[in-house]
């Protein structure tokens, strides 16, 4: 049960840490930056993006087989990273796309520089505070049972589900690591950073705001208090998707973010 | 032999009126304040006769629970370094990886060395699952933070000649100056807490008083993990004060009215794992090899009686407990009987956290279980004689040699997690 990338079929080094990272189809650049769940989750709309980009997506550092750097423990320390693997990469013209902690990645990269990104889609994103300090805007997840998780999350809880006792070793140990990830990126602050908020406007690209209408562990009040910091930034609904609409609603999912992309 | 009384100091009226959760969500509304002062006051009676009657003591800390009242174990050393003379007071465990101030931590416990002339042990531990989300530390990386704490808190302890300096990963200090100083030199003694082999060979290495908990007929492993450590970093073998076992005693004139007592005593037991389903595993505190195999569904057995059967202790009779060593119960005989042959499995353990107290137990029941062993039964204690540390460390070394403790030591690691690091 090897826990690296080396066994992986795709994996690049960045900085002396080697991660898994898949590349797909042709076209302009698109960054896609997977959510908590994991990059498993994501295959399919990875899959739908590339028939229109050439998507690098990329699993974090901590996550699936990808190494864990010393010292990694917050978003900011991934935002630098992917800073380093665009400027690695040589990539101009991104579009950059992250679900969930994914787009708080996203917004991380996008508020220290955008010189090699063009557009920015933010799907179901945390990262910011809204509310105030009494009321949270962002549910309680590891107080939650399993149940009462795919509950909040999803808007057809069988399709976060998964049989542990079916999958194969890489798959289990894939989810235990997520879990742990993001718990080490995420479980103080809980998943915001306080000083992201004033920066936000620093990020003058072409920014799409995707919401899974049904999540209940994010409120559209809160989405949109998000995507109004964001000087060009607007907002769309996707149907009968939660927290994860890219997994949940992958066609939807990629068909929005590629007409985006092309500039409607 | 050294004996420390512990209990958990517990408010238990609230342990039959919850709805499924003992810690972290029961509401404090289902604690009345003058009960709770009434019970503090008890136990504190308590512990001052065990000092009277020759135990040490030992108290510990948890957060937001009615198995546990006592939520800043420097209280209690506070009140109890002062109204006790000769115990010795063992705190295990200050969860330090939780604190957000390991300076105040040196401070307050220097200040107990002082006022108690020298009578203080310093149990550092991880803490359970359950504190968590009490102190909103993060789980992940814990360990990291709990030896860079325990490192700072030893160096302002020890550093008497000069102002020093600390920026590590996580704490920062400047002109570091601990006033008053240890009484202790060089430092009061360092204990913690462990159910894991490798952890155990580390705790060796470091040479500190190492404690577990319901480990029973599985503890053996433990301690020759330690003894390998141990012997591999100082070239001899440990003395059986290096090791500690929290068994819960139950004694009485009579056999029956023991195991009525017993029974008292292992609600301990039973009500300490009643809590709110997501507490009891916070992302991190397992490792995720661990975290994987419970998706699977595998949760390795956590007790065995010395005839190898598994028990589960938050559900076993007193006479499985008993089986399995977690519980010495009976009249002083028996007791006695119990511990030595307990101790003789062991390759020798020199310190009984002796929890003589916990959940129902009134306390008239309590302090006669106190009398009854403090009088019959630890002098007889004292008198016997451990395994030679030489020989039993000598065995440890050359069985691992032999053979590689894959199995166990994959099963104590979860034990780790799941009991341990009270």
């Amino acid at each position: 049960m090897s826990l690296t990338a080396e066994g992986a079929a795709n994996s690049v080094v960045v900085d002396g840490t080697r991660i898994e990272m898949v590349e797909r189809g042709s076209g302009q650049p698109l960054l896609f930056l997977h959510a908590e769940n994991g990059s498993e989750p994501a295959a399919e709309a990875i899959e739908k993006l590339a028939k229109g980009a050439r998507v690098i997506a990329p699993t974090h550092p901590g996550f699936g087989r990808s190494e864990l750097p010393k010292g990694m423990r917050s978003i900011d320390d991934l935002s630098y990273f992917y800073l380093d693997l665009l400027d690695q990469l040589d990539l101009h013209d991104v579009v950059a796309v992250g679900v969930s902690l994914g787009a708080w990645i996203a917004a991380e990269i996008a508020v220290k520089s955008t010189a090699r990104l063009s557009r920015l889609v933010m799907a179901n994103a945390v990262g910011i505070k809204v509310a105030d300090r009494e009321t949270r805007d962002i549910v309680d997840i590891f107080a939650l049972t399993e149940k009462e998780y795919l509950d909040i999350v999803y808007a057809d809880p069988n399709v976060g589900r998964r049989d542990f006792k079916a999958l194969p070793d890489a798959e289990v140990l894939a989810a235990a690591r997520a879990r742990e990830a993001t718990a080490r990126l995420a479980w103080n602050p809980f998943f915001h950073n306080p000083r992201l908020k004033s920066r936000l406007h620093r990020i003058r690209i072409p920014t799409l705001f995707l919401w899974g209408r049904e999540d209940r562990m994010l409120s559209e009040a809160y989405g949109r208090a998000y995507c109004a910091m964001i000087p060009a930034a607007r907002f769309e609904f996707i149907d009968r998707a939660g927290h994860f609409p890219h997994q949940e609603q992958s066609k939807a999912f990629a068909e929005r973010v590629l007409a985006f992309v092309s500039g409607k | 032999m050294r004996v420390y009384q512990f209990t958990e100091q517990p408010y238990y009226p609230a342990w039959t009126d919850h709805s499924g959760s003992l810690r972290v969500n029961l509401l404090n509304r289902k604690c009345d304040p003058h009960v709770a002062s009434d019970l503090f006051h008890r136990y504190y009676d308590e512990w001052q006769m065990a000092d009277e009657l020759g135990l040490d003591i030992m108290l510990n800390e948890h957060h937001q629970t009615a198995t546990c009242m006592s939520s800043t174990v420097v209280v209690g050393l506070s009140v109890l370094s002062r109204i006790t003379k000769n115990a010795r007071l063992l705190v295990l465990g200050y969860p330090i990886g939780h604190r957000p101030d390991p300076l105040r931590v040196a401070e307050e416990l220097s200040t107990i060395d002082v006022i108690s002339r020298g009578r203080l042990d310093m149990g550092f531990i991880k803490g359970v699952p359950y504190e968590f989300p009490a102190s909103n530390q993060n789980p992940v990386g814990v360990m990291e933070r709990f030896y860079e704490a325990l490192d700072f808190i030893i160096k302002a302890m020890t550093t008497h000649d000069e102002l020093f300096n600390w920026e590590g990963e996580y704490f920062h200090y400047r002109q570091v100056n601990v006033w008053p100083r240890v009484w202790q030199q060089p430092h009061p003694p360092i204990w913690t807490t462990t159910g894991s082999i490798t952890q155990a060979r580390i705790l060796g290495e470091r040479g500190y008083v190492m404690a577990t908990l319901g480990s029973g007929y599985n503890t053996r492993p433990l301690y020759d993990a330690y003894r390998r450590g141990y012997v591999a970093k100082w070239h001899k073998a440990p003395g059986p004060d290096r090791f500690a076992y929290l068994g819960l005693v139950a004694t009485a004139k009579d056999r029956d009215e023991a195991r009525k007592r017993g029974d008292l005593v292992a609600g301990y037991l039973r009500s300490s794992s009643i809590v709110h389903l997501p507490f009891r595993n916070p992302p991190g505190f397992l490792s995720v090899e661990d975290n994987a195999r419970l998706l699977r569904g595998q949760t390795p057995p956590r007790s065995y009686t010395k005839d190898h059967r598994v028990i589960d202790m938050r559900s076993a009779s007193v006479e499985e407990l008993i089986a399995a060593g977690i519980l010495f119960c009976g009249t002083p005989d028996e007791v006695y009987d119990q511990i030595v042959d307990f101790c003789d499995y062991c390759g020798g353990m020199g310190n009984l956290l002796m929890m003589g107290h916990a959940g129902f137990l009134s306390h008239e029941q309590t302090v006669d279980n106190f009398q009854l062993f403090a009088r019959e039964v630890y002098p007889r204690l004292k008198a016997w004689r451990q395994p030679d540390a030489e020989d039993v460390a000598a065995q440890a070394v050359e069985a691992a040699a032999k053979s590689a403790p894959a199995a166990s030591a994959r099963a104590g690691d979860l034990v780790d997690a799941t009991i341990t690091a009270h």
